[in-house]
């Protein structure tokens, strides 16, 4: 195992040297970095050549610069000395510096987005690989194949007309008029009815029922102005607090553990009992106690499922812990939405609060509540491009590896012993399943840093794929070889912890050492 | 880039399961291998649908404005100026159906769209078979050699196969672009990219684009080679060029085309991608992701000129991929699937016969 790991990490950085010395190379000789000063007419020319010149060392040539700054690089392997240098940049900053900055923007941008791609993409590969040829099944297919056709840069400039120019013109007067809302209704049941499958009846009564909710909600949301004073309030929190109490007791106990669905029933009590005491907290949050709500929240969980206990006691604490947390998500969503009018008149907004570039109004003052929002309104069009066109890999994967593992015979063994659906699919086959996904998964997260180069010029946001891709324009090597490091360390290592981690997850495949 | 694709999955799923790990079933006795495939493939809707969109959307941009020199049927090319009809709005309708002078619209200063379109098409079309066939022959040579040699030949084409997986292919589009756009210095390479910018692009971007195939390629002969029929070609004397040519290839040739299919997929996006990002097709040649750049600041005025090259890039994309997917079901040997609707039916029965056995016997009683 030990010896498997030496040769994994020796490979690599030998790989990673050749690679980097290439990638140096490269963009050192891919055109003329004094252009833009040579094509000047300012009278100080000559001395701005000189100038940039020394700040880049270009008298040396490229393979000894290389060489220059490998030295530098070098210095980054030696734990807490803080020499690390990675040169600077043609506007005179350290590239570490820079990296700092760009590594937080591209992780805010693309954490959110993957985590999300991961569990819709998960529960949608699911989904279709238990209703394998139905229509949902072709739906999904179909969206997936599309989603992997879409250009990121078209679908990005579609969000920014509709999703943002289009959803802030609405804001301004937010009124539904009938029309749309009951056709927004008939969508919305016509796709759940094909969804729902099951007999024509069914299928029927339920797309009906959503066809009426969904209408009258609109109307209400519109008769109200909703979108101007949004908020869920302790009823709606109520509601779908059993509502997931019951979701999540399904899906991890299932239901006929009474002891369970009675513990997350408690907690969702607990939870708007708790949205009336924390109100006066809320208003000095700050993230820190946020999380630290957080996890005193699921901590009340746990500790109601286990005083509920029941004859299985772990699944009664784990179905509170998951049903408090998600109550605590819609309590701080409630609180969120409480700040939206101070944060739509602010000066700053003006009034158009989905922004369409940049990662944060510049300069602008409020409170946590008011700032969660700012962010929230700049990352939703790019998490939203970024999650619809890496959802489709992660449906057809989980997809095919659980009609995989349904085909297996301990699945057959599992039903023959009488076991309930339920847990065949979620104890026996969603966690096999999940062993490749896992993979993948680490696969993802190692190139997470790597940003999204075309996503974050289109949104202007300025991360690693920023870096990288300004670095190119303006033929300086530093930051495209900062950007690269980076970027082939964690994927180098994560691909190291996939292939660990496949092989911990599942025994069956043996590390040859 | 950042834009996952049907090849990557299938290169993750590979890597995860481990090539070829279940024996072939032939449910069709008496035919072919070839002949199974094409009965699988013509019996694949959406592939069928996907061949015949990619089909007339080739004849359409292939035979409208003429290729190398050879005039088309439309009256305009993608340079032409005339004079603006009706603001430059589309005249296509299809209420009633109606071509017209300029069927999807024209830019600010005059040009057709169409045109335009269409020779963007065109050179997507290209790139696409130029990376498709380069990536193809490269990855099939070099993985080949690796997996039937292995030994030193294999640990150093692995090993430069790493190296170049890891370097980022925005920054080598950008040295070609960089290196290409050199007009003042005259040399050869750069007069004949000059003159031939997608030739020059589809044929760097093929020689990066190789290395996952030649991952899959290596892994299927991997296992092939170790198998009785090649021992057998072994022992009675063939040589290693028949063993590979004769014997190995043509088992691992699905895997191949399947895969050509779907790197093609995904270098339409990675050329409108980089020539979106200025470091593909520059003007005054135009491409479906130029096109797209070129406009998207009028989006408010024009938005036409964003829709088609739009549209056009995820057809030609979307049909590949459909034709990929009936492709990759025709080779896939693992055909047979848990059905759940079946599963379901098959407990059913089951459930009512117990029913009725236990109706039975209190009725006995």
């Amino acid at each position: 195992m030990v010896t498997y790991i030496v040769r994994r990490l020796v490979t690599a950085a030998l790989i990673l040297l050749g690679a980097s010395f290439l990638v140096y190379l490269l963009t050192a000789s891919s055109g003329d970095p004094l252009a833009d000063l040579r094509a000047s007419n300012a009278p100080n020319k000559q001395q701005l050549m000189n100038a940039r010149t020394e700040l880049l060392d270009l008298d040396t040539p490229a393979p000894i610069r290389y060489f220059k700054w490998l030295a530098g690089a070098a210095q980054c392997l030696v734990p807490f000395a803080g020499t690390c240098d990675l040169g600077k940049s043609v506007s005179g900053q350290p590239i570490t510096e820079a990296l700092g900055i760009a590594l937080v923007q591209t992780l805010t941008l693309v954490t959110g987005a993957t985590i999300l791609a991961i569990l819709i993409g998960i529960s949608l590969g699911i989904v279709t690989a238990l209703r394998q040829y139905s229509a949902l099944d072709y739906g999904v297919t179909f969206m997936a194949f599309l989603f992997f056709s879409l250009p990121i840069f078209w679908v990005a400039v579609l969000l920014k007309e509709y999703g943002a120019i289009g959803f802030n013109d609405f804001l301004r007067n937010p009124e539904i008029p009938l029309p749309t809302a009951l056709g927004v209704g008939a969508v919305a049941g016509l796709l759940v009815a094909v969804a729902v499958g099951g007999e024509l009846r069914r299928r029927l009564i339920t797309g009906g029922a959503v066809f009426a909710a969904v209408t009258l909600i609109l109307i209400y949301f519109s008769a109200t102005q909703w979108f101007k004073t949004p908020g869920l309030g302790p009823v709606v929190i109520a509601v779908a607090g059993a509502g997931i109490a019951v979701a999540v007791t399904v899906l991890v106990a299932g239901l006929r553990n009474r002891r369970a669905l009675q513990s997350s029933l408690i907690v969702v009590a607990l939870g708007v009992i708790a949205y009336f005491a924390v109100q006066p907290l809320l208003d000095q949050a700050t993230a820190l106690m946020i999380a630290l709500l957080g996890l005193a929240t699921v901590l009340v969980g746990v500790a109601v499922g286990y005083f509920m206990g029941g004859y299985d006691r772990g699944q009664s604490m784990r179905v509170a812990g998951i049903t408090a947390f998600l109550v605590g998500g819609l309590v701080v969503m409630d609180r969120f939405m409480q700040a939206w009018p101070s944060y739509f008149s602010n000066s700053r907004v003006r009034g158009r609060p989905i922004a369409t570039i940049g990662a944060g109004t510049p300069n602008i003052e409020g409170d946590f509540w008011v700032l969660g929002t700012d962010t929230f309104t700049h990352l939703i069009l790019p998490t939203i491009a970024l999650i619809l066109v890496s959802l489709a890999s992660y449906t057809r994967f989980t997809r095919s590896s659980m009609l995989e593992i349904m085909n297996m015979d301990y699945i057959r063994t599992a039903r023959a012993k009488g076991l309930s659906e339920r847990s065949v699919i979620m104890g026996h086959a969603f966690r096999n399943a999940l062993i490749p996904i896992a993979t993948i998964v680490a696969f993802d997260i190692g190139a997470l840093i790597g940003g999204a180069v075309i996503t974050e010029s289109v949104f202007s946001v300025r991360g690693m794929g920023f870096l990288f891709l300004d670095g190119i324009t303006h033929i300086d090597p530093n930051p495209v070889m900062g950007v690269f490091v980076c970027v082939a360390v964690t994927a180098m290592v994560f691909n190291l912890i996939a292939d660990l981690a496949y092989s911990a997850l599942d025994p069956r495949v043996r590390i040859k050492a | 880039m950042s834009q996952p694709t049907q090849e990557e999955e299938i290169l993750a799923q590979q890597a995860v399961r481990g090539p070829g790990d279940a024996p072939p079933e032939h449910e069709s006795s008496g035919l072919s291998q070839g002949q199974i495939v094409r009965k699988r493939f013509f019996g694949h809707t959406g592939a069928l649908i996907g061949l015949a969109v990619f089909a007339l959307i080739f004849i359409l941009a292939f035979t409208s404005v003429g290729v190398a020199g050879i005039p088309g049927w439309w009256k305009y090319n993608h340079l032409d100026v005339s004079p603006l009809v009706g603001d430059g709005a589309p005249t296509a309708g299809l209420v009633p159906p109606a071509w017209g002078e300029h069927p999807f619209g024209q830019d600010r200063i005059g040009r057709d769209l169409f045109a335009m379109t269409m020779r963007g098409a065109q050179q997507s079309i290209t790139i696409m078979i130029l990376i498709g066939a380069i990536a193809g022959i490269l990855g099939a040579v070099i993985g080949g050699l690796a997996g039937y040699f292995r030994g030193w030949v294999e640990a150093v084409l692995m090993r430069i196969t790493d190296v170049i997986i890891i370097i980022p292919v925005l920054l080598l589009a950008a040295v070609v672009a960089q290196i290409a756009g050199r007009r003042d210095e005259g040399s050869m390479f750069a007069a004949f990219a000059n003159a031939n910018g997608i030739l020059v692009l589809g044929v760097f971007l093929g020689l990066v684009s190789w290395v996952g195939l030649a991952r899959l390629v290596r892994g299927e002969f991997l296992t092939l080679r170790e198998r009785e029929f090649v021992d057998a070609a072994r022992i009675s004397g063939a040589s290693n060029a028949r063993i590979i040519f004769k014997h190995i290839l043509p088992n691992a040739v699905g895997v191949l085309i399947v895969n050509v299919t779907l790197t093609m997929s995904a270098a339409i996006l990675l050329e409108t991608a980089l020539s979106y990002l200025g470091v593909g097709v520059k003007s005054p040649d135009t491409s479906l992701g130029l096109l797209i750049s070129q406009n998207q600041e009028a989006f408010a005025t024009r938005p036409w000129l964003f829709w088609f090259p739009g549209l056009f890039i995820v057809l030609i994309c979307l049909s590949i991929n459909f034709i990929g997917d009936g492709l990759r079901d025709a080779f896939d040997p693992r055909q047979k699937k848990f059905n759940a609707k079946k599963a379901s039916d098959a407990n059913a029965p089951a459930v009512e016969k117990s029913a009725a056995t236990a109706f039975d016997g209190t009725k006995g009683d």
